[in-house]
């Protein structure tokens, strides 16, 4: 007997530990969900910690009018089969009233435009902890984040004000206004990710998992062909059918698939072992525009 | 597989970022878009070759000035283990950062010049990672290309490095001639130096046994939270207590006892939500039902009856201050131990340690920011503790500002009347 989790194990342990801290110290905290493969780890790992009550928390979906409907079904089904509460934040009703002016560019993103209903949604939800399911892997500026961040009465993180995170004694502490972000799958890679769906057989949307798609390519990206997104024959951007599979999930206009023949979650583990691309760099076109475009979101209070 | 965590330590001129880049290009943990993202930089830098101490730059601010303001976490697999980096910042100004970097870790890596040898700041980071509790030391002596490889040097720095070392009690040191640079003896083993017959460091993190340095012995469960789902009409008599297994090895049918309450029970069930389990241990979560319908709430301890933490609010320990406005004696300060909030009175400072000479300076009245020191406190309620020495868990506590919520120092108790 050799008393030793696995890596997984103490992986699993540590945010459950994360979220009962959550559920012990804050009045009013609520979990985002996109429908993407770490907000279906996280929902499963907050009904895990939970257990045998059933998520006492709101599950808020900032949605960009531009999302896949086989995630939205995905969605619908996870909330439904949970018994638990959804939110959505409309960021295409936050532009009808003229709250957020959309870039009027053809392709621009609606990932920015997100933080503003973001924000709106857990002031009017009255939210102190947002749990969210950032990784510090995915990206340079998140590789510094805390496991408990905190954002001021506007919703900002100030990375030069970090408090130090010793041990497991999270400072839960803060003022009336201010919220916490919470991640914890902050020391989750995307490899543990997929190696967790699959011991767990956590459900996920099929546009994970390789399809037949209409795509063209824009900036050396596979974009799907869309309502919302569409190859420009001025630019020599044309259709053309692949078998891709996505690698996250998010705003159709500017999250890329990756050509793919892996069907099952054993084969994307294959195949996510042997990449040589990061997740952000083979699918997100929006973390392209600068080095620094994480970060100036993220202060701006993103995800 | 296995997890190990460690931090790394060292000044932008000892070449930390370029060993980190070059154990995560090595390891084939960098992909070609961040490499290329580096190229570029290097490129528009003029650099003479791919700079990949770039690789671990993360914030504008420090690009901008080539320097590490905080602690970032970076992570590497092999097919033997599964590793968390804490890459803390070097400077003299961020003692903060190294221990927090190393509250978490098994093992630290310090970085020397071959050239120069220990520093003061190496003495320092050697300090801070033996009061942190890190049993293993790995000391790479880098740059060996630029001494010809001669085995004399690193003898040298080695043997003072040892000397220093001697006065801590961190109990295993390995000392590793390297040139991250070139990459002798990082992942691969150096061709240059047939002399040393050691591991490289990858392979060292690898084997290295650190299965041993947990506490399996002193149960210890703080209660995170009652589990009580009143609500429900199934579960209304369902009560249990969630929380880690902080130490020790918790069996379904022991006997333990409940701080404060001093009441004793069996243990009836232990459970997950993936079913019930005979027994739990570090740093499993878990749900314990107890025979016996007791008053227990968050903060409360379960332990062995014949093996009790120590109870009190007179408490002695060392403490790392981190705050820029300075610790005066007197000050009241929220404490959080294990899952217990508290309020403290700093009664007394007994002496700043001096780091670099381990000097304890005794007129000291106070503690600046960076400083470390012991403390006399008074807290509002008992704390359930061990020394921090044995218990990691339940010998550490963090000190908050009431009034701005800042986190302002990290804590390491001490035995009672030590």
């Amino acid at each position: 007997m050799t008393y030793r989790l696995s890596h997984l194990d103490v992986l699993e342990s540590e945010a459950i530990f994360i979220m009962r801290e959550v559920v012990a110290e804050f009045e009013k905290p609520a979990l985002l969900f996109s429908g993407g493969k770490d907000s279906a780890v996280l929902l499963r790992l907050a009904v895990k910690a939970c257990w045998p009550q059933r998520v006492p928390f709101q599950i808020v979906h900032v949605d960009t009018g531009h999302n896949f409907p086989e995630v939205l079904d995905y969605r619908d089904h996870q909330v439904e089969s949970l018994g638990v509460h959804l939110v959505v934040g409309s960021v295409q009703e936050d532009i009808d009233r003229g709250a957020i002016v959309e870039h009027p560019a053809p392709g621009a993103t609606r990932n920015r435009l997100q933080t503003f209903t973001l924000l709106r949604v857990i002031e009017e939800g009255g939210y102190d902890a947002v749990l969210g399911g950032g990784r510090r892997d995915e990206e340079k500026a998140r590789a510094k984040e805390r496991v408990f961040s905190l954002r001021d009465e506007f919703g900002q993180w100030d990375p030069r004000a970090q408090r130090p995170e010793l041990w497991h004694l999270y400072n839960t502490r803060h003022q009336s206004g201010e919220h916490f972000r919470v991640f914890p799958l902050s020391n989750w890679t995307e490899l543990d990710i997929w190696q967790y769906i699959e011991r767990e057989s956590v459900p996920l949307p099929e546009i994970y998992f390789a399809h037949e798609r209409e795509v063209f390519r824009r900036g050396g990206l596979l974009l799907a062909v869309g309502p919302y997104s569409k190859p420009r024959a001025d630019h020599g951007e044309s259709a053309f059918s692949a078998t891709v599979r996505y690698r996250t999930v998010g705003d159709m206009t500017c999250t890329a698939a990756v050509e793919s023949k892996a069907t099952t979650t054993g084969e994307v583990i294959i195949e996510t072992a042997m990449s040589r691309v990061s997740e952000r760099g083979a699918t997100r076109a929006d973390d392209r525009f600068s080095e620094a475009a994480m970060e100036d979101r993220k202060r701006e209070g993103y995800f | 597989m296995e997890l190990l965590r460690f931090a790394t330590a060292g000044s932008v001129d000892d070449g930390k970022s370029t060993l980190i880049g070059r154990l995560l290009y090595d390891s084939k943990q960098v992909f070609e878009d961040q490499l290329e993202a580096i190229e570029r930089s290097s490129l528009a830098r003029g650099d003479e070759f791919t700079n990949l101490a770039l690789l671990t730059d993360g914030l504008r601010a420090e690009r901008e000035q080539g320097i590490t303001i905080d602690v970032a976490y970076r992570y590497f697999a092999t097919p033997r283990r599964k590793f968390i980096i804490a890459d803390t910042p070097g400077h003299t100004q961020h003692t903060r950062n190294m221990v927090t970097g190393c509250s978490t870790a098994d093992l630290v890596v310090l970085l020397v010049d071959a050239r120069v040898g220990p520093t003061e700041q190496t003495r320092r980071h050697a300090t801070v990672a033996s009061l942190l509790g890190i049993r293993h030391l790995v000391l790479c002596i880098n740059k060996m290309d630029l001494v010809e490889f001669e085995r004399t040097r690193f003898e040298a720095v080695r043997r003072e490095f040892e000397d220093f070392a001697a006065r801590l009690e961190v109990t295993d040191v390995t000392c590793i001639p390297m040139s991250a640079l070139e990459g002798d003896n990082v992942v691969d083993r150096s061709s240059e130096m047939k002399w040393y017959d050691g591991p490289s460091l990858l392979h060292h993190l690898e084997q290295v046994h650190i299965g041993s340095d947990r506490n399996l012995i002193d149960l210890r469960f703080p209660v995170q939270r009652v589990v009580r789902p009143i609500a429900s009409s199934e579960l209304r008599d369902y009560r249990g207590y969630a929380g880690e297994v902080a130490s020790g090895v918790l069996e379904v049918g022991d006997e333990v006892m409940v701080l404060p309450s001093g009441f004793s029970t069996t243990v009836e069930a232990i459970e997950t939500a993936d079913g019930p389990r005979k027994e739990a241990y570090p740093p499993a979560s878990v749900v314990v039902r107890l025979a016996d319908e007791l008053d227990i709430s968050r903060g409360d301890m379960l332990c062995r009856p014949r093996n009790r933490p120590t109870s009190g609010q007179d408490l002695s320990a060392m403490v790392c201050w981190m705050a820029d406005r300075p610790l005066r004696k007197g000050a009241k300060l929220a404490l959080k131990h294990t899952t217990r909030w508290a309020r403290a009175l700093v009664k007394d400072v007994t002496y700043r340690l001096d780091v670099n000479t381990l000097h304890r300076d005794r007129s000291a009245d106070g503690l600046e920011l960076n400083d470390i020191g012991r403390l006399d406190l008074r807290t509002t309620v008992p704390l359930f503790y061990d020394e921090y020495r044995v218990n990691r868990a339940t010998g550490s506590f963090i000190l908050v500002d009431e009034a701005t919520n800042a986190t302002v120092a990290a804590g390491m108790l001490l035995r009672a009347n030590d």
